[in-house]
């Protein structure tokens, strides 16, 4: 089981987790710290243990925005964003109910604008994220302060191959 | 200069970053650049689709780069988000030959090594082209304090960006003095704001930019200048102390070109004061 975990996360995210040796230096600099239930460092130890159902139940998978700057400073050069990649993609793929919703409601709100037209038109996909998340009322002020400014266009601009667009969502899975 | 690109515009081009777009192409009217967009181009999947399916996000990059491939042409992409994602790909290919040909053989291109993606700042940041820059400055920006912010997409991860200096970028720093500006030195020129974000934690955005507009006020900045332009709306929505700029509406500004009380309209924080 450990060794499942990762030899897929290793496969995935193409790191070398295993030269990870507890610097720390990760979680230092790691904007996002004090949301994390698991800072960046024990995720890696915990990879390397395969502590697969902790992982994916985690908070820290979906707290990342993937900024990059663990993985800058890394002494080992272990990219961190991209082993979270592969950890939220299983926490989907498994059907595992993810430690954030609210986050993964609005970025199936974005691709599924992305898979409508090619691009993403912000005032359906806004709606659509709100819809799935149940949260109407936060940023209104904002959506409308910007709507007022000409930033949310109302109607929604496509891509001219939208068969092929539809294709790589498909081989994806999505 | 007689250049030209192909051009990737990316989503925000039509909404949040009109008027970056548009102080980029006054910019390089006057520089002579001329940029060609991609006969088809869909979104580079944001933060969303590596989120959900790193598959999903190199498809959806890769359909883009393909584009440039056929086009033959180096790629400019200025929103710092799609940058960072076209650069991914493009890196995949470059290093990758299994993927590379499964990629060529989905999207029908042939992969041309020669092609690059270029950031804005990659383009007009150029070392030759300073001369030509200073020649056009107008109105030099004389005694304004600028704190130059540079963010994550086009600085990080090095292997990808080419950046060689990933704590303390300078090319916007020596942009903005050419133009003559003040430029302070400062600590947060490569800190996430949050951006990504922005529409799920706002109170955790919040934070994330109240400090590094406290580190910016502390340095005494009238304002931030920055390339990426989910930074851009994030910063100037969630506080009330900064003028937010794109590094393009400073070159307008010292150049005098483009409509620019429009564009200052598009902010949350009034810059008009600033000139």
């Amino acid at each position: 089981m450990a060794e499942n975990l990762l030899q897929k996360v290793v496969a995935e995210s193409k790191q070398p987790i295993n030269h990870c040796y507890q610097c720390r230096k990760c979680s230092v600099g790691c904007p996002m710290i004090d949301e994390f239930d698991f800072p960046p460092n024990m995720v890696m130890r915990m990879v390397q243990l395969g502590m697969k159902d902790e992982l994916l139940k985690s908070k820290a998978i979906w707290m990342c925005i993937s900024c990059e700057t663990c993985g800058t400073r890394c002494p080992n050069e272990i990219r961190i964003a991209p082993i979270m990649d592969s950890l939220r993609a299983q926490c989907i793929d498994e059907g595992v109910v993810p430690a954030d919703p609210v986050t993964v409601a609005l970025h199936t709100a974005f691709i599924e604008s992305i898979k409508t037209f090619g691009r993403v038109h912000e005032a359906t996909m806004l709606m659509s994220y709100k819809w799935k998340s149940k949260n109407f009322t936060s940023d209104l002020d904002v959506g409308l302060k910007l709507f007022l400014r000409g930033k949310i266009p109302l109607l929604p601009k496509k891509s001219k191959n939208m068969a092929k667009i539809k294709e790589i969502f498909k081989e994806s899975g999505k | 200069m007689g250049e030209t690109y192909s051009y990737y515009p990316g989503c925000t081009s039509h909404s949040t970053a009109i008027e970056y777009i548009e102080a980029s192409k006054a910019v390089m009217d006057s520089l002579g650049i001329e940029l060609k967009e991609l006969d088809d181009w869909c979104c580079c999947g944001a933060a969303s689709a590596h989120n959900l399916s790193s598959s999903l996000a190199l498809g959806l990059s890769s359909f883009n780069v393909g584009e440039a491939h056929k086009a033959g042409a180096d790629l400019v992409i200025p929103c710092a988000g799609c940058y960072g994602n076209l650069a991914q790909a493009n890196y995949v290919m470059r290093n990758d030959e299994e993927e590379r040909q499964r990629l060529e053989k989905q999207l029908d291109f042939t992969y041309n090594a020669n092609v690059k993606m270029l950031s804005l700042v990659d383009l007009l940041a150029r070392e030759e082209l300073r001369p030509a820059i200073k020649e056009l400055v107008k109105k030099p920006l004389k005694g304004l304090k600028v704190v130059c912010y540079y963010g994550c997409a086009i600085v990080r991860p090095a292997a990808i960006t080419g950046v060689d200096d990933t704590e303390n970028p300078l090319r916007i720093d020596t942009m903005m003095a050419d133009l003559g500006a003040e430029v302070i030195d400062w600590s947060c020129k490569v800190d996430c704001c949050g951006g990504d974000l922005g529409l799920t934690d706002a109170e955790k955005t919040s934070e994330l930019v109240n400090k590094i507009i406290d580190y910016a006020v502390a340095a005494e900045a009238d304002c931030l200048v920055t390339s990426c332009a989910l930074c851009e709306a994030n910063i100037d929505i969630r506080q009330q102390r900064l003028p937010i700029l794109y590094f393009t509406e400073m070159m307008a500004e010292a150049f005098q070109v483009g409509d620019r009380s429009r564009w200052w309209k598009k902010h949350f924080n009034d810059p008009s004061k600033l000139f």
